[in-house]
C-alpha cells in the first residue's frame, strides 16, 4: 500500500509537466512555438490553466441524470489510480497484492469503462452517448490484445508478481527469494551456453532474454495507445465529429479529473510496459569485463544508492515511453472506426494468440 | 475472527435477494441481474467453505461457476436483444405467442 | 473485534445493501450500477476469505465483462427518449414471501442448528494460491477446464448467431 504515498503526488506533478510537454512537443513537430507567455518559455502555462479550471463553475446539464453524472469522473480516476498500487518503484519498495500483481492491474483498469458509460449515459447528450459507446467498444476490444501480450510475458517469466519479474531482468536476479540458482542465458537459449547473469544491462531485459517478446512489445504498445484513448486511436473524442466524446458536458474540476485520469492511464501503461519488457528498474548499462557499469549503476537493494538508481531508471524509461506516445499522437492521422476494430480483431488478436504459442515454445528453450 | 457463518449469511442474503428480484421484476435485464446475484451468493458459500480446506477445492469450483455465469449472461443477453427486435419489448410477460 | 472483521462487516453491509437497492429501485440503470457495487464488495469478501485470485477474477469477469454486457443490453433494448428507464414489478407478494421464507429458514439452520465443529481444525492453506490453482487446473481438473473452454466457445458462437441481424424476407 505504501507506494500510494509516492504515486498520488507524482501523478499530479507529472500531469502538469506532461501537459506542458505535450504542447511543446506538438509545437516542435508543427514548427511553431507553443505556449510562450506565462513565465520563461511558458513554463507556468499549465499551472495557470489549472488555476483557471478550478475556479470554473461546476455545470450539471438540466436533463442529466445527476447522480451518475457527478460520480462518473471519480470512478474513472479511482479505477485507474488503483492500478498503481501493485507497481514496484525500487528494488526494495514493492506494491501491494504481489501474488496477483499484473492480474489485479488488468482487472481494475477495465473498471474505467463503467465510469465512461456512466458519464456518457448520465450526461443525456447525443455526443456524450456516442462518444461513450465508441470509447467502450474500443477499450473492450483492445483489452484482449493487451491481456494476451501480458500473458506472453507471464509465460516467459512464470510469475504474476511484478517485483519478481523486475528482479529477473537484471544482475540482482539471485537476490530474490527462491531464485538463488537461476541463470540468464543470451537470448534465453540455454543451448548456446553463454551465461549473461553477471553481464546485466540490456542483455537481461525481457526483450533480450526472449526475443520473441519484441513483436509482443509492439502489440502491447499499439493496443495500449488505444486503451488510453490516445491518437491515432482517439476516436471517442474525435473533435470534428463528436465535440469531445464522453466528456463533452463536463466543465471545471470534473473535466480536470477526466484529463488527469487520461494522463494517469498513459503513465500506468508506460510503467507497466517498462516493467514487463524494458527491464523495469534495472540499468541499461551492462558489465563489460572489469568495467562494472551495471553494478555501479544499480546499487545494492535496501541501500539509499540502490533505491535512487532504481527509481531513476524506472521513471526515466517510463517518461521516455510517454514522449514516444506524444510523438506518435502528433505524427499519425486518426483511424476510421471500422479500421480501428479490424486492426484489433483481425490482426492484433490472432497474432498475439500465435505469439503465446511461440512464447511457450521459447520457455522450453530457456530451461 | 471471521467465521464460516459470516460467509454463509452473506451468501444466503445474496441468494434470496436475487431470487426475489428474479420473481418480481418485469424487465428481462433485471431478471438476469437477479440470476447473477444468486450465482454470486453460491460463490460466497464456496469461498467460505474453502477457507478451511487445504486443497482449496471451493476456490477452483467457484472459478468454473464464474465461467458458466459469463457464458450464461452472453447467451441470455443475445436472446433478450433478439426478443426485443421481434416483439419490441424487453418485459418478460409481454411476449406470449407460445401461450396455449 | 479486530480490523479484519470490521472490514468484513463493512463489505458485507455494502453487498447486502446494494443488493437490496437493486430490489427496491425502479430505475434500471441505477440497478445495474448498484450491481457493480455489490460485485465489487463481494470481491472484497473473497480477498478476506484468502481467495485473492478469485477476487481479482470476480473483478475482471463480472465487473469488467458481464456488467458492461448488461449495460449494452440495456442500451440496445430501450428507446432513448430522454426519460429515465423504469421497470414495473409483478408477483410482488409471492416473490417477497418466497425470498423471506427462504432467507429465514436457511439463516435459522446456519445460526442455530447446523454443526460446523468438524471444520474448525486449523488447516493451513497453500502458500501460493495462484500456483496451486494453476497446477491443479492443468492436472486434477483438466477435463472440467477443457469443457469450460468448449462451453465458452459455444456461447461465443451461439450469441453471435442469435443476435445476428437477419434480412427480412420481402416478397
Amino acid at each position: 500500500m505504501s507506494t500510494i504515498i509516492f504515486f498520488l503526488p507524482f501523478i499530479l506533478i507529472y500531469t502538469i509537466f506532461a501537459v506542458y510537454g505535450e504542447r511543446k512537443i506538438s509545437a516542435f513537430i508543427q514548427d511553431r512555438y507553443g505556449p510562450m507567455e506565462v513565465g520563461k518559455y511558458g513554463w507556468y502555462q499549465t499551472v495557470a490553466d489549472l488555476l483557471k479550471l478550478i475556479q470554473k463553475e461546476d455545470i450539471v446539464p438540466k436533463k442529466a441524470s445527476k447522480k451518475l453524472f457527478l460520480i462518473a469522473p471519480v470512478i474513472i480516476f479511482t479505477s485507474i489510480f488503483c492500478g498503481f498500487v501493485v507497481l514496484p518503484i525500487t528494488s526494495s519498495w514493492e506494491g501491494t497484492l504481489t501474488q496477483n500483481g499484473v492480474y489485479f492491474l488488468l482487472a481494475i483498469v477495465s473498471l474505467d469503462v463503467v465510469g465512461i458509460l456512466m458519464a456518457g449515459w448520465g450526461a443525456n447528450s447525443k455526443y456524450s452517448l456516442l462518444g461513450a459507446l465508441r470509447s467502450v467498444a474500443q477499450i473492450i476490444s483492445y483489452e484482449i490484445p493487451v491481456t494476451l501480450s501480458v500473458l506472453c510475458v507471464i509465460m516467459i517469466s512464470q510469475s504474476l508478481n511484478l517485483q519478481e519479474i523486475s528482479y529477473q531482468q537484471g544482475i540482482l536476479i539471485n537476490a530474490f527469494p527462491d531464485m538463488e540458482n537461476v541463470k540468464n542465458y543470451l537470448f534465453g537459449i540455454s543451448a548456446l551456453n553463454i551465461d549473461v547473469t553477471n553481464w546485466g544491462g540490456v542483455f537481461t531485459w525481457n526483450i533480450f532474454r526472449a526475443p520473441v517478446l519484441i513483436p509482443v512489445f509492439i502489440i502491447y504498445f499499439i493496443s495500449t495507445l488505444a486503451e488510453s484513448n490516445r491518437a491515432p486511436f482517439d476516436l471517442p473524442e474525435a473533435e470534428s465529429e463528436l465535440v469531445a466524446g464522453f466528456h463533452t458536458e463536463y466543465s471545471g474540476f470534473r473535466w480536470a479529473i477526466i484529463m488527469l485520469s487520461e494522463y494517469g492511464m498513459m503513465l500506468l501503461v508506460a510503467l507497466l510496459g517498462v516493467i514487463l519488457f524494458l527491464g523495469s528498474w534495472n540499468t541499461p548499462l551492462p558489465n563489460i569485463g572489469n568495467i562494472m557499469l551495471a553494478n555501479w549503476t544499480t546499487g545494492e537493494p535496501e541501500t539509499i544508492a540502490g533505491n535512487l538508481w532504481s527509481v531513476f531508471w524506472l521513471l526515466s524509461k517510463a517518461l521516455m515511453w510517454i514522449a514516444v506516445q506524444m510523438w506518435v499522437r502528433w505524427t499519425y492521422p486518426r483511424l476510421r472506426i471500422d479500421q480501428l476494430m479490424s486492426l484489433s480483431w483481425k490482426y492484433l488478436t490472432p497474432f498475439a494468440m500465435f505469439l503465446i504459442f511461440v512464447s511457450g515454445l521459447w520457455r522450453l528453450l530457456m530451461i | 475472527m471471521i467465521t464460516l457463518q459470516h460467509f454463509l449469511i452473506i451468501g444466503i442474503s445474496l441468494f434470496s435477494i436475487g431470487l426475489t428480484t428474479v420473481i418480481i421484476k418485469k424487465n428481462a435485464i433485471l431478471v438476469l441481474l437477479g440470476i447473477e446475484l444468486m450465482l454470486n451468493g453460491a460463490n460466497v458459500n464456496l469461498i467460505g467453505f474453502s477457507t478451511n480446506d487445504p486443497q482449496i477445492q471451493g476456490q477452483i469450483f467457484s472459478l468454473f461457476v464464474i465461467v458458466v455465469a459469463a457464458a450464461e449472461a452472453v447467451v441470455a443477453l443475445a436472446i433478450v436483444v433478439r426478443v426485443y427486435q421481434y416483439f419490441n419489448t424487453s418485459n418478460v410477460d409481454e411476449p406470449k405467442e407460445l401461450k396455449g | 473485534m479486530n480490523w479484519m472483521t470490521t472490514i468484513f462487516y463493512f463489505f458485507g453491509a455494502i453487498t447486502v445493501l446494494s443488493a437490496l437497492g437493486i430490489l427496491f429501485t425502479r430505475n434500471v440503470l441505477h440497478a445495474t450500477f448498484l450491481l457493480m457495487l455489490s460485485f465489487f464488495s463481494v470481491a472484497g469478501i473473497y480477498v478476506l476469505g484468502n481467495a485473492s485470485f478469485i477476487g481479482v477474477t470476480q473483478l475482471l469477469i463480472y465487473v469488467g465483462g458481464i456488467l458492461i454486457l448488461m449495460v449494452f443490453g440495456l442500451m440496445l433494448t430501450t428507446k432513448l427518449n430522454g426519460k429515465a428507464l423504469v421497470t414495473e414489478n409483478h408477483n410482488r407478494l409471492i416473490g417477497v414471501l418466497l425470498g423471506t421464507v427462504f432467507f429465514s429458514i436457511l439463516s435459522y439452520i446456519i445460526i442455530f442448528s447446523a454443526n460446523f465443529e468438524m471444520l474448525k481444525s486449523n488447516k493451513t492453506l497453500p502458500e501460493n494460491a495462484v500456483e496451486f490453482i494453476g497446477i491443479n487446473l492443468m492436472s486434477n481438473y483438466l477435463i472440467p477446464f477443457e469443457i469450460a473452454a468448449i462451453l465458452l466457445l459455444v456461447a461465443l458462437i451461439g450469441a453471435a448467431v442469435i443476435s445476428e441481424k437477419r434480412k427480412e424476407k420481402q416478397e
